[in-house]
């Protein structure tokens, strides 16, 4: 289907310009490790499993809007975005082929964090890996859709996390249920239900944010 | 083939037409109504209610607390009606409209908040209250549509400030519902639900002190809304005719 | 007679309370080659991304019967990744407008333009003539049947100003051009149409 074409070209074209720049992960990387470290000693002693997990999803979410705050600077700094919208493919492929991108950027600054994480504080069971595949898909499709607005605005970057952080209480009460709560199953359903939802409203209002 | 495009009207000093959407209810009698609705319902709620078993005297500001509540809800699901029109039949007069609506939604969101900060002092003794779902239900929407402020304020007039503070708009409505089921996930109902507390129960002056606050505090809001919406539209015209005259 | 490709009537546009055109009548029709003047700020570029399908009239009538796959709109901005090569930026857009025998259209059109061997550097590395030449390949890689260039001239150094007249002269015929520009003699032998915005 040409659509999973379109959206397959645009990821490719995100994921190449990383390739190229090599600033977004790495800096994502240091900034979840460091972010351990200060709050090992922002709360001291040995934090109970409740309050690492709390914390292991607030380190996830800053670091996803550091990597979001990046997502369409390209395209608004060489103003390239007319280019994408001028062409006849589907404006949401635009949407999705960057959230893919991003997602990936995530996931591999997650392959690091987790593990880090289960070092520093507490292992981390299925439900909690889990958990935090279902929230990366949400905070990447609502945060890639809200970094396009953001990057529209004369406050551009600093508009982001105004914007995110209520669409994502939900997802940090999914996340944090999921890891902390004797039956995760409740709270995985609650992320994957979150996901679909937001997914099909950014899927169909992208072509909104793009023309006029 | 792009067919023919035929965008709204503007506003022309020769093709001068109606500023704005005509409404069917004149505005002073609108005002009317609310003064003598929210006297009616003050009335009520101070002379005639019962007092609630539990908490006394106190528990009176919940009349208020739950109609602009309930009000609020409801500029926010106009707000996202005015905002999916805009976009799908690009009517010309909904991007303001749903922006006022948001306006009227996060004062009276604000009031909420306030009420019910006041209710919980007195009945709980603390001004804020992490168990209250409705309260932390509210202050999640309250950060929300206030963002939603800074988006538009970041933004020149033009299609794409009204394009992105609709799609905006439409997130929040979507955001209500997943809200409340997250805030449920977290803990148990603690803050009396009105309805299914009072559900059967809900008889006599109760009732009819509740209905008339809700109505008198819809109608006040809609008064509101309407009053700010004839002042925004009389800024944009007397700008337009500025324009065109310069 | 054929349809005209571009038909205004009474454009206007307004971004909020400022006004950039005002009831412009515009006809091109198909084969037409059409030249837009006026001074800065008169309205050209909208009136050209509006025709282009980039941004929507707040007045009047605009009817173009060129779909987004058979519109090439050059803007004053190149619209390429600087970060990217030559060659990945015209991939990129190739799949997109999904072209046929991709690679070998990229590759006529690089070479046409001289950037042949510039092909795998950076855009970023580019002059400025450079750059605005491969604009142009963008513009031209999925041979759109309506071309609507904003002041084509304007980034050009002499090498790429000559090409352009050769390219313009080829498509005079074939296309449908509609240009603005700040030297109106340079393509006043291919016209067939004159706007001039106040």
């Amino acid at each position: 289907m040409s659509y999973v074409r379109d959206v397959g070209a645009l990821a490719r074209k995100d994921l190449l310009l990383e390739l190229r720049a090599r600033d977004t992960l790495p800096a994502m990387l240091l900034f979840v490790v460091a972010t351990f470290v200060v709050f090992h000693f922002a709360l001291p002693g040995s934090p109970s499993r409740l309050a690492a997990s709390g914390l292991l999803w607030v380190s996830i979410l800053f670091t996803a809007l550091l990597g979001l705050g990046r997502a369409f600077v390209p395209e608004r700094e060489q103003r390239v975005l007319d280019g994408l919208v001028l062409a006849p493919c589907d404006r949401s492929a635009i949407w999705l082929g960057k959230s893919v991108a991003t997602l990936a950027f995530l996931v591999a600054a997650e392959a690091v964090a987790l593990p880090v994480f289960a070092l520093f504080f507490h292992p981390l069971n299925g439900a909690t890996v889990l958990g935090v595949a279902l929230a990366d898909l949400g905070i990447c499709a609502v945060g890639t859709f809200l970094g396009a607005m953001a990057v529209a605005t004369r406050a551009r970057e600093l508009l982001l996390p105004l914007l995110f952080l209520p669409l994502a209480i939900p997802i940090v009460v999914g996340g944090v249920g999921a890891s902390a709560a004797g039956s995760p199953g409740r709270y995985l359903g609650f992320l994957a239900l979150y996901d679909l939802l937001f997914a099909l409203v950014c899927w169909a209002s992208f072509e909104y944010v793009v023309t006029e | 083939m792009t067919p023919v495009v035929r965008p709204d009207a503007g506003g022309d000093l020769r093709q001068s037409r109606e500023v704005g959407r005509t409404h069917r209810i004149p505005l002073p009698a609108l005002a009317a109504l609310s003064l003598v609705l929210v006297t009616l319902a003050l009335a009520l709620v101070f002379f005639v209610a019962p007092n609630d078993a539990d908490q006394g005297f106190s528990q009176r500001i919940f009349y208020f607390h739950v109609s602009i509540a309930l009000t609020a809800y409801a500029c926010f699901v106009a707000a996202a009606w005015k905002a999916f029109r805009h976009l799908t039949r690009r009517d010309p007069d909904a991007d303001l409209e749903s922006y006022v609506a948001i306006h009227q939604g996060v004062i009276l969101g604000a009031l909420v908040l306030l009420t019910g900060s006041i209710w919980a002092k007195i009945s709980w003794g603390h001004w804020w209250l992490w168990s209250e779902d409705q309260l932390v239900l509210f202050l999640v929407l309250f950060l929300f549509y206030c963002a939603y402020f800074m988006l538009r304020y970041s933004l020149e007039p033009g299609p794409q400030r009204a394009n992105l503070s609709a799609v905006y708009a439409l997130f929040g409505v979507v955001l209500i519902p997943v809200s409340f089921l997250a805030i449920r996930l977290t803990k148990g109902l603690i803050h009396p639900v009105v309805f299914t507390r009072h559900g059967p129960n809900f008889h006599g002056w109760i009732l009819v002190t509740y209905c008339v606050s809700q109505v008198a505090i819809l109608v006040f809001a809609y008064t509101l809304y309407r009053v700010e919406l004839a002042g925004k539209r009389l800024d944009s015209r007397v700008r337009e005719l500025k324009e065109v005259l310069a | 007679m054929l349809a005209p490709v571009i038909r205004a009537h009474g454009l206007g546009k307004r971004f909020g309370d400022k006004r950039v055109l005002r009831g412009v009548d515009l006809e091109v029709e198909r084969g037409g080659f059409v030249v837009v003047t006026g001074p800065n700020g008169s309205g050209k570029t909208t009136l050209l991304r509006i025709c282009a399908g980039l941004a929507l009239p707040t007045e009047g009538e605009l009817e173009v019967s060129a779909g987004r796959a058979e519109i090439g709109y050059l803007a004053h901005d190149p619209l390429v990744y600087r970060e990217l090569s030559a060659l990945e930026n015209l991939d990129l857009y190739g799949r997109l407008y999904r072209i046929h025998e991709r690679r070998e259209r990229i590759g006529m059109l690089l070479e046409r333009f001289g950037l042949w061997d510039a092909r795998h550097d950076r855009v970023a590395s580019y002059s400025r003539g450079m750059t605005q030449r491969l604009a142009l390949c963008r513009v031209l890689l999925h041979e759109p049947s309506l071309l609507v260039l904003d002041e084509p001239y304007a980034a050009l150094d002499a090498a790429g100003a000559e090409l352009l007249d050769a390219q313009l002269a080829d498509l005079r015929r074939e296309r449908t051009v509609l240009l603005s520009t700040h030297e109106p003699a340079r393509v006043e032998p291919l016209a067939t149409g004159r706007l001039v915005l106040a």
